[in-house]
């Protein structure tokens, strides 16, 4: 069914810097020289929740080889922000550098530029912060229970809060309730994935160069760079046309540089010290203080009939967004989205709900709220083929959507190939189906 | 000891895009006076292939040889806009986007060798070689570098289109969750084979089988190079990943990748891939996109191989070997 009249289109020509991978002559942003460069270090928080009392930078800014120091008494614009404020995501919560609180291990709290990262380095070790401790909260479920300690008066009950006052990012589609007192079974579980390093080989950096004309270009190895232009725009209150950036050839992604961690503070001391400014992850910060994959809670529970249909299915899932929200309600509705996976079941509900705890705020990776689903959802089918005593293959036929079934988010299904993956790979592993469930295809729904 | 064998699989399918749409990308294409076409993005390449599988569409759709194209990308100064690359949008938003500039580049370049040819646009065809000729008359012919010369120093005329592609915002109901969230839909079935050791609760993936159905495939090599990586990351995954390995708990956290497990070389099985292609209908080409699903349908084959050997039902990431040992455990005192 793939157009075959192609000449260079699914032809496998040789990647095309890939020599230059294997050599080492790939530019990369690190790979730009500017004379007079300085580095910029962070002062981290050793606690995951914290009053912060005060803030003294003294002993830093005489250190040997500093240039500034950067605290929230610095920001020339936003203190709070989220990315995704532009596009109507809110409230904007997590500080650019903190100020009242920390609210996890690792929080950038001021920002040591320095002749050299060893100096840098030695004068993040001089800050002194003053904090009064505060009980922390790590449990999805313990968070949002009543007298859980409280990270923010952004989210009162330490959960998002959906349009209409909705706690969860939702699906609603037949009745569920009905459907599992008509059911022949009713199978129950829950599921749970840890945070997640995404673990590119290039850590999360930059290099921010002012140009004498007012402008700031900054060599960056994000994934998105208009995004992270518009971002670093709008923390800094400066214009648009003040910033370019520079990247495009990335040492890894699978997710973890959409967050918009090094830019702003780094155009910032580019901006207060007229000098080029790099600042890059050292690998723990990269595994502790950038995004994580999120943790996820997915309690499934399913209505099925004797003969292998799942008549009905209810999600309620929990995120874990760590102590901001970034891009996490995105996430939720993504993970309602995919639900429930790649089957036809006319009774669907879902609660996707995005939980604050004080943990590094998480973010996205590869399968980005479809990832948990997935496992949970698959995790189960194998339950469900125990329970009923059927052929785990033939359950997942059975239920397998087809061309223009009807999905649980109102949209019929296109393009389909679930049935022709699933059979292709029962042949792979020599996986004997009767001939009826063989002839199966997407375009019909003869019954297995 | 004993060295328990399993088998377990899993179904997954995946959405291209930007969830809930409204995610665009540009592109602009010109050609040089000697007949190379320039791509302009700033779209990013993380090592996937981005520039290799853009540069094949553009010549595709103009219809040129691969090695005229060149792609430019990653400059907020001169690229025109692109959302990013997450969400596997990249090749479906980019490479729509590529295609309508090349189509208008390619009207223009058809414009003027039919006027160099003396003969009606309509008539003419690119053979891809770096020729357009007379449709059936190969030998009345222009060259693609002549005539980019020509539209450029004789008849004042840019080579060159836009390009854009957005799948509109579609909001989703606060109450229902109505949407249209995706612009298709790719789908992959993996069978994970593994191995258990009771005494110490090792696991070794011994073999994974997938087939993945991602739409026309723009590169093979570089579907298989997703495949074979993704298979990787998900071993990692299901076995041994974590930032906080007594989660909830923050302490213990990893640092390096001492102490933060992943992988190595021979904890590698071979990945058999077969990839279907049934065509998206609105992917450039009819593709959909393989970025990430490669990772979601190893965890669950795996999870299931190990549930399938030991007959316990494990439900949680990373199966480390601490928590094998417990679930044999809690079935030898009667739990499982």
């Amino acid at each position: 069914m793939a157009m075959k009249d192609l000449k260079i289109v699914g032809q496998p020509v040789k990647l095309r810097d890939l020599d230059t991978h294997v050599t080492g002559e790939t530019v990369f942003y690190e790979d730009v020289r500017v004379p007079r460069m300085l580095h910029l270090k962070m002062h981290r928080s050793r606690y995951p929740h914290a009053r912060i009392l005060g803030i003294d930078t003294s002993q830093a800014l005489s250190s040997p080889g500093v240039v500034t120091v950067l605290t929230h008494e610095d920001l020339p614009g936003k203190k709070l922000y989220n990315a995704l404020a532009g596009a109507g995501v809110g409230p904007e919560d997590e500080p650019v550098l903190a100020f009242d609180k920390v609210r996890w291990k690792g929080e950038s709290v001021a920002a040591v530029i320095a002749e050299t990262p060893e100096q840098a380095n030695a004068a993040v070790a001089k800050i002194k912060v003053e904090y009064e401790e505060l009980p922390a909260v790590f449990d999805v479920e313990e968070a949002i229970k009543d007298g859980a300690p409280n990270l923010t008066a952004h989210w009162p009950n330490n959960h998002y809060v959906y349009p209409d006052d909705h706690r969860a990012a939702q699906i609603r589609y037949g009745d569920v309730e009905k459907a599992f007192a008509e059911a022949d079974h009713i199978v129950e579980d829950s599921y749970q994935t840890q945070p997640i390093e995404q673990a590119p080989m290039e850590t999360n950096g930059c290099i921010a160069v002012p140009e004498g004309d007012g402008r700031i270009t900054v060599y960056s190895n994000t994934q998105a760079l208009q995004f992270s232009l518009d971002v670093t725009a709008g923390i800094l209150d400066m214009p648009t046309s003040k910033l370019r950036f520079v990247g495009g050839t990335v040492g890894g992604g699978f997710g973890g540089k959409v967050d918009i961690q090094p830019e702003p503070i780094t155009t910032l001391a580019a901006l207060r010290t007229g000098r080029p400014v790099k600042f890059k992850y050292t690998r723990e910060e990269e595994m502790q203080v950038s995004s994580s994959r999120s943790a996820w809670r997915v309690y499934v529970k399913d209505g099925v009939m004797n003969d292998g249909r799942i008549i009905a299915r209810k999600v309620t899932t929990y995120q874990d967004s760590g102590a901001y929200l970034r891009f996490s309600s995105y996430a939720c509705m993504k993970h309602c989205g995919h639900m429930p996976g790649p089957y036809t079941i006319p009774n669907v509900s879902v609660d996707s709900i995005v939980v604050f705890t004080n943990r590094t705020p998480s973010n996205a990776m590869r399968g980005f709220g479809v990832m948990a689903g997935s496992f949970a959802l698959e995790v189960q089918m194998d339950k469900i083929a125990e329970t009923i005593g059927m052929d785990p293959w033939e359950l997942r036929l059975i239920n397998a959507y087809r061309e223009g079934d009807m999905k649980a988010h109102r949209k019929e299904v296109e393009d389909a190939g679930m049935v022709e993956s699933i059979l292709a790979a029962a042949e792979m592993a020599g996986k004997q189906l009767p001939e009826n469930f063989r002839n199966m295809s997407s375009l019909d729904r003869k019954a297995g | 000891m004993t060295k328990l064998r399993g088998t377990g699989f899993a179904a997954v399918n995946y959405p291209t895009g930007m969830h809930l749409g409204g995610d665009p990308t540009q592109s602009l294409v010109h050609a040089t006076t000697s007949g190379n076409f320039v791509v302009t993005m700033s779209s990013v390449d993380l090592g996937q292939g981005l520039k290799t599988i853009l540069a094949q569409i553009a010549a595709e759709a103009l219809g040129v040889p691969y090695d005229t194209v060149i792609v430019d990308t990653g400059d907020t100064d001169t690229g025109p806009h692109c959302t990013g690359t997450f969400a596997s949008r990249t090749t479906h938003r980019a490479g729509n986007a590529v295609i309508m500039a090349a189509e208008e580049a390619r009207k223009v370049m058809l414009e003027v060798a039919a006027e160099k040819l003396e003969v009606g646009v309509e008539d003419l065809e690119t053979d891809g070689l770096g020729n357009i000729h007379v449709k059936g008359v190969e030998d009345k012919a222009i060259s693609v570098a002549e005539t980019a010369g020509a539209a450029h120093f004789e008849l004042g005329r840019t080579i060159s289109g836009r390009g854009i592609y957005l799948k509109p915002p579609s909001p989703m109901d606060p109450e229902t969750g109505e949407s249209d969230p995706d612009s298709t839909q790719a789908h992959a079935c993996t069978v994970a084979e593994v191995e258990v050791d009771t005494e110490t609760g090792d696991v070794q993936v011994l073999a994974i089988k997938s087939a993945y159905e991602v739409g026309q495939q723009v590169n093979p090599e570089l579907v298989k190079g997703q495949i074979v990586g993704g298979a990787w990351m998900g071993i990692g995954h299901a076995l041994q990943e974590t930032t906080a390995p007594y989660y909830p708990a923050i302490d213990h956290a990893p640092r390096d990748f001492q102490t933060y497990q992943m992988p190595g070389a021979v904890d590698m099985p071979e990945v058999e891939c077969e990839v279907l292609e049934i065509a998206s209908r609105n992917g450039p080409f009819g593709a959909k996109g393989v970025g990430e699903m490669v990772t979601n349908s190893p965890i669950p084959a795996i999870v299931n191989a190990i549930n399938n050997a030991l007959g316990v039902r494990i439900t949680q990431i990373p199966v480390t070997p601490e928590v094998v040992l417990r679930a044999l455990d809690e079935k030898a005192a009667g739990g499982g």
